[in-house]
């Protein structure tokens, strides 16, 4: 009962201060906006309008009906004309433009040939009709831009010669499921909640302790009754209200504006969230006990931000990562998450499909809490 | 029941190198106002915060009303109370918020926690500043608001670690009055100062220098027993004379005062008088009185000491 009190006395003296901090109650609310907006808008993996130029050494009324119908694609832009490919190569180590297509001569003898355009099927073995109408030149430094442009490879040619495509049966039947037209936004927005929740329900408690050390108030707090665990408790429950507000603003604009779908329960998605939140402000006390001053644990913060946000599966694909950085990313309580969410979110997944996840969330709080008591001494030495 | 309420024998605590408090013996009697005096950096602070069981002596025995130390610093919670000597409530807070947080920490019910706050917003003249952020008001109001909150849960026994040092003199008597008070109504009061006169008020002191206690007693009893003569000397160019007299190996020391000189002879001179005629540095003219020992006089020559 006293216990109780005394959580509360925590819960609501962290209220009221946070209330007076205008600053950091503007963060909170403004941190998942800008970030929602920014992942929303302006980052897109499904790469538009590259600038790319053209050396046309045919200058035939075709030439110019190939350029056309690329740029039909809206994958290039065609911003540039070059005499010859060297001209072409200074633009491109200059990032002017990202490619330049060449088109030979004969352009129009391959065209005819080539099988693309044509209906019957030639040999593949005829060196001549096997050979490409033209060339890309690519600056493949950018692995996103080269493979878009790669796509251009195999781009049929129907509308320009008026003539049906040479049809090929696919070698597989492809079917996408649950994002069908292929949008980042429906993969980023449940992400970006696992991101901004690691950033700042870490960086909130882990400031929290630090800044009554650094202020004086400890001193005053450990000659009084307190008990370690309840000071953590009333420290953190304030933070799981404002990581609710946040996943709030998050998915429910994205729904909104980005028309992302919430497929699954909103009661398992509470429940993981809690779950999430938890981890990340135990993980939080845990580096408040260890930093001696505000700065030290945002620099700590920032240490765990980089591979929650680099290894999670957030912005790369998980199987990609060798070995090793999927053992830190295991550890890592946005990793799990990450799959939570878009567990739910997307998939609807049945929960107890998902346990392992849960439960490494689950002992990850329960090791962080019993850690930070432990290690926050009632005692200055 | 024991009649001290703090026991210390043989205390020590050492940083590395470095004895913050070295072999400490104390006693404070119930109901008495104690007092450490001492510089900064002397050790005074460490002292406190191993009475409260903030820190682990390095070697020593503590026992604070009839518990020992550090084993049973959770069962002292409620009986102490600690005003440190950096502010240490919340600056963004207002004093009624500050003042309820520390209630609800102590437990106290809904009711006692308004009657006691109310209480004590009288008695430390808050009423008026009730809703005002601790971090905008003045020393002295911050200083009043520590004290009703380190006495908020009526501790028996009371720590104040240099607890007038932001304040201006006016505040200190009136801070002062609140202390008799307090001791009046049977708290013990354990308080560190480096101001004499604050020093002087105490029921009993000691004077701590680099951890190692110089001397204590009450204030009369150790400006009698000090170990010197305290001669005052009406001169013209009292920074000259006090160049020539403090190179004497029998003159502890010289302090002007205006246009005196306040000399301290040892105790091993039976006649300081004489002892100072007979230097050619004085004039016939000059007038020499012996004087009553300040506790200014006690701590430069129990201080002084250690420095030689």
């Amino acid at each position: 009962m006293k216990s109780l009190l005394r959580i509360q006395a925590i819960f609501y003296k962290e209220l009221t201060q946070l209330s007076r901090d205008r600053m950091t109650f503007g963060m909170v609310i403004m941190i998942p906006l800008i970030e929602l907006m920014l992942f929303g808008y302006a980052i897109n993996t499904n790469i538009r309008d590259i600038p790319v130029g053209v050396v046309d050494h045919s200058q035939t009324s075709l030439s110019r009906v190939l350029t056309q119908t690329i740029s039909a694609t809206k994958v290039v832009t065609f911003t540039e004309q070059f005499i010859n490919i060297k001209e072409a190569q200074a633009a491109i180590a200059s990032a002017r433009i990202r490619a330049v297509f060449i088109i030979p001569s004969d352009v129009e003898k391959r065209m005819v040939r080539h099988q693309s355009v044509g209906l019957e099927s030639h040999p593949s073995s005829d060196e001549e009709t096997s050979r490409p109408i033209g060339q890309w030149i690519i600056d493949g430094s950018d692995t996103m831009i080269a493979s878009a442009i790669k796509g251009l490879r195999t781009m049929p040619l129907t509308e320009l010669m008026s003539q049906p495509a040479n049809r090929n049966t696919p070698t597989f039947e492809m079917t996408l499921l649950y994002n069908p037209e292929q949008r980042t936004v429906v993969n980023i927005v449940p992400g970006l909640v696992g991101v901004i929740l690691t950033m700042t329900m870490i960086m909130f408690t882990s400031a929290a302790i630090v800044r009554e050390r650094e202020r004086g108030n400890l001193e005053m707090l450990i000659t009084t009754p307190i008990h370690p665990m309840e000071l953590m408790i009333g420290k953190i429950i304030p933070y799981i209200f404002i990581g609710a507000l946040q996943v709030i603003i998050i998915l429910g604009l994205g729904h909104f504006i980005f028309n992302t779908p919430i497929n699954g329960d909103l009661g398992d998605l509470a429940a993981i969230t809690l779950l999430f939140i938890l981890a990340s402000l135990t993980l939080g006390l845990v580096l408040s006990t260890i930093a001696q001053t505000q700065l030290q644990s945002m620099q700590m913060t920032v240490f765990i931000l980089m591979p929650s946000i680099l290894l999670s599966g957030f912005m790369f694909p998980y199987e990609g990562m060798p070995e090793a950085a999927q053992y830190i990313a295991e550890a890592l309580p946005a990793t799990h998450y990450m799959r939570l969410v878009r567990g739910v979110v997307l998939r609807d997944v049945e929960i107890f499909d998902m346990a392992p996840d849960i439960t490494w969330l689950a002992l990850f709080t329960i090791g962080g809490l019993i850690a930070a008591s432990l290690r926050f001494k009632k005692r200055l030495d | 029941m024991s009649q001290y309420a703090i026991q210390a024998t043989q205390l020590s605590r050492h940083f590395g190198d470095l004895k913050a408090i070295n072999e400490l013996d104390l006693q404070v009697k119930k109901g008495s106002i104690y007092g450490f005096l001492g510089p900064n950096g002397c050790g005074k602070t460490t002292a406190i915060r191993m009475l409260t069981g903030l820190l682990k002596p390095t070697s020593g025995e503590i026992d604070v009303l009839g518990y020992k130390l550090p084993q049973d610093s959770a069962k002292l919670r409620f009986l102490i109370g600690y005003m440190t000597q950096k502010f240490s409530l919340y600056d963004d807070l207002t004093v009624k918020e500050n003042l309820k947080f520390i209630a609800k920490i102590y437990g106290l019910s809904h009711r006692e926690q308004t009657q006691r706050i109310t209480e004590l917003l009288g008695i430390y003249g808050l009423d008026n500043k009730v809703n005002q952020l601790a971090g905008k008001m003045s020393g002295g109001q911050r200083q009043r608001l520590a004290l009703a909150a380190a006495t908020l849960h009526k501790p028996e026994l009371l720590f104040l670690d240099e607890p007038t040092s932001a304040v201006d003199p006016e505040n200190r008597r009136d801070f002062w009055e609140t202390l008799f008070d307090l001791c009046n109504h049977g708290t013990t009061i354990l308080v560190s100062t480096h101001y004499m006169d604050e020093a002087e008020r105490c029921h009993k002191l000691a004077i701590l220098e680099d951890g190692i206690k110089r001397a204590d007693g009450t204030p009369d009893e150790l400006m009698n027993n000090m170990g010197a003569h305290v001669i005052e000397v009406d001169t013209d160019s009292p920074r000259q004379l006090k160049q020539q007299l403090v190179a004497l190996p029998d003159v502890i020391t010289a302090a002007q005062l205006g246009s005196r000189l306040r000399v301290l002879i040892k105790n091993s001179v039976s006649e300081p008088i004489e002892f100072l005629t007979q230097q050619p540095s004085i004039l016939p003219t000059n007038a020499l009185e012996i004087v009553r020992p300040s506790l200014e006089d006690v701590f430069v020559t129990c201080t002084g000491e250690g420095r030689q």
